[in-house]
């Protein structure tokens, strides 16, 4: 089956420095894919790139099999896109916004009334569908651009941090949402800063920074690969402990005040650092995405 | 060059999103050209014309308020399509990002454009229609000849949708469509024949009026209520069509440059 996203040295540059810098990858039929990176690492302009709003300025790019240089309205009538920036039309009702945006894909009123309902339905909306959009809550202002994004039965789903500014519960009420459109086979690509959202939701993560990827694979694997499996982190580490880290080679990452070692699942391992290095504050933990990710991307601030 | 694929009659589905917002408020919409013409014809029929007398035009000697009638039709034309292409134009895409929306779905650019400019037309035939319905009823228009205010404050509207549409491709800020406002619309709104005839003005002057599209829509507007006229209608009409023309390439090329990064 040929994949739904196949991205080979996409290249992008503006006034001639380069926010996407030859990145490859693909994306398989069904697949909850993620485009991991910190602010300004060319996340957004890749998709951009991907939902044919911005024109590559080099390699190729091919959604459904075609190229979107050529193919882009056929490939845009099968997309759905949730902006990062909320998009909601506040000329229009929280009904109409469905409505309306179902006749630019040139579905017929009555299809796009009944599929509007069931999405209203869906995300929980129903009871504000007269209200105007700039009423509504941050999560529900979200679902509202979800479902618009699904109002054309799109074969694949782009989302641009989805959950960004959104409380807990809503974050949870999204993330429950899209675990249930991802079981019906929906291709679903999403950016996100957010590593729990991340290990929770994708099947396969790039992180890319500065342009290019550093890595690609599933969530556990990338710990497991990057983060070893658990980290300790300790507070005021002295000499002898870095000595030790030093003498065993163990992964680690050295913040000054604090360091953290990245261990395999052995119980002597991690007696020896409880017994012999744990005098101050020390946390034993399971190793995260994100862990990986501050690995790969340093800890310097972006922007 | 042009690329083609860039243009599909789906442009309609934005005109139609406009439609579905203009209805929302439709009421309010008609109020300023119920009574825009009522004021102007109150205001200089009352205050004015016993200052004037008559207005030679086109061979005929015309009360000021008729003279002044057909010419409010064309500067309400001007208003509000170059308003809805600039302000109305310039929140939708900057504020509410509604093109931005719009453009992850099938259509392009130039459709989203397009649709707004033949929107801001659509607008001004509505106030058109209003203004012939109160100025007729008032007896300042001929019928059936006065039917053909309708097309033409199509072509008007067009024209000015597309120079309004310009500006908010090229415009850094909002605040920024005081300047074309002041030196381009203001001015012209003055000296196009709207108030005076332009054959009153100084030799040296009247070839200025004659560039400025509003002196052509007012002559045609003026045309089509009274029968007279100073220029010949098919000259204004092809004037204002290469006017259309080319501030619509010029805006989509505009637009193009600022939106697709």
């Amino acid at each position: 089956m040929p994949n739904v996203i196949e991205v080979q040295d996409l290249l992008k540059r503006f006034n001639g420095v380069a926010a996407v810098n030859g990145i490859s990858f693909s994306v398989a039929k069904g697949e909850f894919f993620g485009l991991l990176g910190p602010n300004g690492a060319g996340k957004t302009t890749t998709i951009r790139m991907l939902y044919g709003f911005s024109p590559p300025t080099g390699g190729s790019l091919k959604v459904f099999g075609l190229d979107i240089k050529t193919h882009w309205r056929p490939i845009k009538s099968r997309i759905g896109v949730c902006h990062q920036e909320n998009t909601l039309d506040p000329d229009l009702t929280v009904e109409q916004n469905l409505h309306v945006y179902a006749r630019y894909f040139s579905i017929p009123k009555k299809e796009a009334a009944e599929h509007a309902r069931e999405l209203l339905d869906f995300f929980a909306l129903t009871h504000k569908k007269d209200s105007k959009v700039m009423e509504l809550s941050g999560g529900m202002a979200r679902r509202l651009i979800l479902a618009r994004a699904l109002i054309n039965r799109p074969d694949l789903l782009i989302l641009d941090e989805p959950t960004t500014g959104l409380d807990p519960q809503s974050r949870h009420q999204v993330w429950d949402k899209l675990a249930t459109l991802k079981a019906t086979g929906l291709t679903i690509l999403m950016t996100t800063h957010y590593m729990e959202e991340a290990s929770r939701l994708c099947d396969r993560l790039v992180i890319i920074d500065h342009g290019r990827i550093l890595v690609d694979g599933s969530p556990t694997e990338l710990i497991a690969r990057h983060a070893a499996s658990n980290a300790v982190e300790i507070e005021g580490p002295d000499q002898a402990l870095r000595d030790y880290v030093k003498a065993n080679h163990i992964e680690h990452d050295d913040l000054g005040d604090r360091l953290i070692l990245y261990v395999p699942e052995e119980v002597e391992l991690h007696n020896t650092i409880r017994d012999r290095f744990c005098s101050e504050k020390c946390i034993f933990r399971n190793s995260t995405l994100e862990d990986v990710f501050l690995r790969m991307t340093g800890r310097e601030l972006r922007e | 060059m042009i690329d083609w694929s860039f243009f599909s009659w789906r442009f309609l589905r934005v005109w139609e999103r406009n439609l579905v917002v203009y209805q929302k408020i439709w009421k309010v919409n008609f109020i300023t050209p119920l009574f825009e013409p009522l004021f102007y014809i109150m205001a200089f029929g009352l205050g004015f014309s016993g200052l004037i007398g008559t207005v030679g035009y086109g061979g005929l000697a015309l009360s000021y308020t008729a003279f002044i009638a057909p010419a409010l039709v064309a500067t309400a034309v001007m208003w509000n399509a170059f308003f809805e292409t600039t302000y109305g134009s310039f929140v939708r895409m900057y504020y509410q990002k509604t093109f931005d929306g719009m453009l992850s779905t099938p259509l392009s650019l130039e459709e989203i454009i397009i649709a707004e400019i033949v929107w801001s037309a659509t607008k001004a035939v509505g106030a058109a229609a209003v203004m012939l319905l109160v100025l007729g009823v008032l007896g300042y228009v001929r019928f059936p000849l006065g039917l053909l205010l309708i097309p033409t404050a199509l072509l008007g509207g067009l024209a000015f949708g597309a120079v309004g549409m310009f500006f908010t491709g090229i415009v850094p800020t909002i605040d920024m469509f005081n300047l074309p406002i002041f030196l381009f619309v203001t001015p012209m709104f003055l000296f196009s024949g709207t108030f005076f005839p332009v054959s009153n003005l100084p030799s040296w002057v009247q070839p200025v009026a004659l560039v400025f599209p509003l002196y052509h829509l007012t002559e045609l507007t003026r045309c089509f209520s009274l029968g007279a006229r100073e220029t010949p209608p098919v000259l204004s009409i092809l004037y204002l069509l290469l006017f259309s023309v080319i501030f619509a390439v010029l805006a989509l090329r505009a637009m193009r440059r600022r939106l697709i990064k």
